[in-house]
């Protein structure tokens, strides 16, 4: 074979430079750009959450004076939607933006430019985090006012169950987008299906053991069950189960690694199979 | 001119020598299931030298082009690129390359100015507006930049695309039929534009395209793609003698037109 020149000590140089901050900016600025121009969506993002704490709020209220259970948890069921919320707009906030660049038929551009898939990943993640911010930030603060709950009132606990839930939305995110790329827009739906499917095994407004004693270990292999159990322990006065949160960081890096290398699989599948370029609209 | 500048290696860029040829591919081929889109193809470009991919459509021009931006992963055989193996280390050579083809967008909600900024960080540049700058001004866009663009016309849009691909000061430059669907005098405008950045910069170019006129005047080599395989290679003038016609255009024609085997694969 003849001297390619080789790789030579710049190019081994230049792998080992695996990871720019700068270029992971670049995905991000993309995302910010669009949603800067775009005030129905910004809107539309801190709307629902909204709605939903309103309809939660006013359902409280009424339990509040029929349930024991729910007037002893002050606000357990405010708080529930708004954690769900995180979760939920995490996962969103990752695939949507990943659809994003379907949608655009941007896909070919990005994987012919220098950025890794994990810059990928980590833009879309970072994204994630900001369109969770905007959507249950505004939520969060109106429920103060009008039904006099605070989130913010569950000190660092707050923080544990926050990062746990975005964490668990990037993992979904993740799983969806790799989904998608591998089987087209036309399962863009998976982006709402999958974690719905998880809503009920979750326990977000009641405790785990109502649910059948045969889906109570499937429940207990997901965080976010973690998280919410943790969540009512703080709210009912109990404190935060240390044992709750280890579980969820623990089954959440499992997730997260799984999930990262099912799309990084996914990425090569769509390298194997030509997708890059073909998908869109 | 500064926009032509070659790019000074960066830690992501590769270095190899001046005269090694830019693209290797070694019996390379790609099978979709039962459908054989490329068959075992080998060829060499020459680093400074413009190289037209030709052939009609469903040749093979397109996977080819593909698996030397490292979007499409071979079946057999192994494309190298600036010293890169296209399938284990491709990002250093993609650092040194770029792309532009009509049929990839940019996302069309956002500014021309909006859009060099993202790709921009995408190649890693340190100063991206200067480069927008200088890029603008070389290819006549300044008007544009604030411009959404998905509202430019076809030949706004191209030269966007262009500026998108020499961001990064490429030393290799694959173009997807370059001029596709433009007015002639604006296609006019990019070949002119094209041939005078690959002088100053001296940059190596590998276009397809199916505008025969635009491969005479552009184009040091020509490699005639058929049925996934290549079946011909040469300056546009020596295909021209050697198939005894007047243009490309007769030569492609010939070419395209006749059955299997007609044309023994060259070698590189």
């Amino acid at each position: 074979m003849r001297d390619l020149g080789g790789e030579t000590g710049a190019v081994r140089a230049a792998t080992a430079a695996t990871f720019s901050w700068r270029r992971v900016s670049g995905v991000l600025l993309r995302h910010l750009y669009v949603l800067r121009r775009s005030v129905p969506r910004l809107l539309e993002l801190a709307y629902w959450p909204t709605v939903q704490m309103v309809l939660w709020g006013f359902i409280t209220q009424f339990f509040s004076q029929h349930s024991s259970w729910v007037a002893s948890g002050a606000g357990v069921l405010v708080t529930a939607v708004l954690l769900w919320d995180v979760l939920f707009r995490s996962n969103l906030g990752v695939a949507l933006s990943f659809m994003e660049e379907m949608w655009a038929r941007n896909l070919g551009q990005i994987f012919v430019s220098p950025l890794r898939p994990i810059e990928l990943v980590v833009g879309l993640a970072v994204m994630g985090g900001v369109r969770t911010l905007i959507a249950v930030v505004p939520a969060a603060v109106l429920a103060m006012p009008l039904f006099d709950v605070s989130v913010f009132a569950l000190g660092l606990p707050l923080a544990a169950f926050f990062a746990n839930l975005l964490i668990f939305g990037w993992s979904l995110g993740m799983l969806v987008s790799g989904l998608i790329l591998r089987l087209g827009l036309g399962a863009e739906s998976l982006a709402w299906v999958v974690i719905f499917a998880l809503a009920p095994l979750s326990g977000v407004y009641y405790p785990i053991d109502v649910l059948p004693s045969l889906l109570q270990p499937i429940a207990y292999a997901l965080p976010t069950a973690w998280v919410f159990e943790g969540m009512r322990a703080v709210l009912f006065g109990d404190g935060l189960p240390a044992g709750h949160l280890a579980a969820a960081v623990l089954l959440n890096a499992l997730y997260a690694c799984a999930a990262g290398a099912f799309f990084l699989l996914m990425v090569q599948r769509a390298r194997e199979r030509g997708l890059l370029l073909q998908q869109g609209e | 001119m500064p926009f032509v500048q070659p790019q000074p290696p960066t830690a992501d860029a590769p270095a190899q020598p001046v005269t090694a040829p830019v693209i290797v591919a070694e019996g390379v081929s790609k099978h979709f299931r039962n459908v054989v889109a490329v068959d075992t193809i080998s060829f060499e470009v020459a680093a400074g030298a413009t190289t037209a991919l030709l052939g009609g459509n469903g040749a093979g021009k397109t996977t080819t082009l593909s698996m030397l931006l490292g979007l499409l992963i071979p079946t057999a055989g192994r494309v190298t690129v600036l010293g890169c193996d296209m399938v284990r280390n491709r990002f250093p050579a993609l650092a040194a390359m770029n792309f532009s083809s009509p049929y990839v967008d940019l996302p069309r909600r956002l500014t021309v100015r909006e859009n060099l900024s993202v790709y921009a960080r995408m190649y890693d540049l340190a100063a991206p507006g200067e480069r927008i700058g200088e890029l603008a001004a070389a290819l006549d866009i300044e008007g544009l930049l604030d411009r959404t663009t998905g509202a430019l016309s076809a030949g706004q849009k191209t030269r966007v695309v262009l500026a998108k691909s020499l961001l990064n000061r490429p030393r290799l430059l694959l173009l997807d039929e370059p001029t596709a669907s433009l007015d002639p005098d604006t296609g006019d405008w990019v070949r002119s534009f094209l041939e005078r950045y690959r002088a100053e910069s001296g940059a190596s170019i590998l276009l397809a395209s199916h505008n025969m006129a635009e491969v005479e005047r552009l184009c040091d080599d020509v490699l005639m793609m058929r049925a996934g395989r290549i079946v011909d290679r040469g300056a546009p003038g020596e295909l021209i003698r050697r198939y005894g016609r007047q243009t490309m255009e007769e030569v492609f024609l010939d070419i395209a037109r006749s059955r299997d085997g007609d044309a023994a694969p060259v070698p590189a």
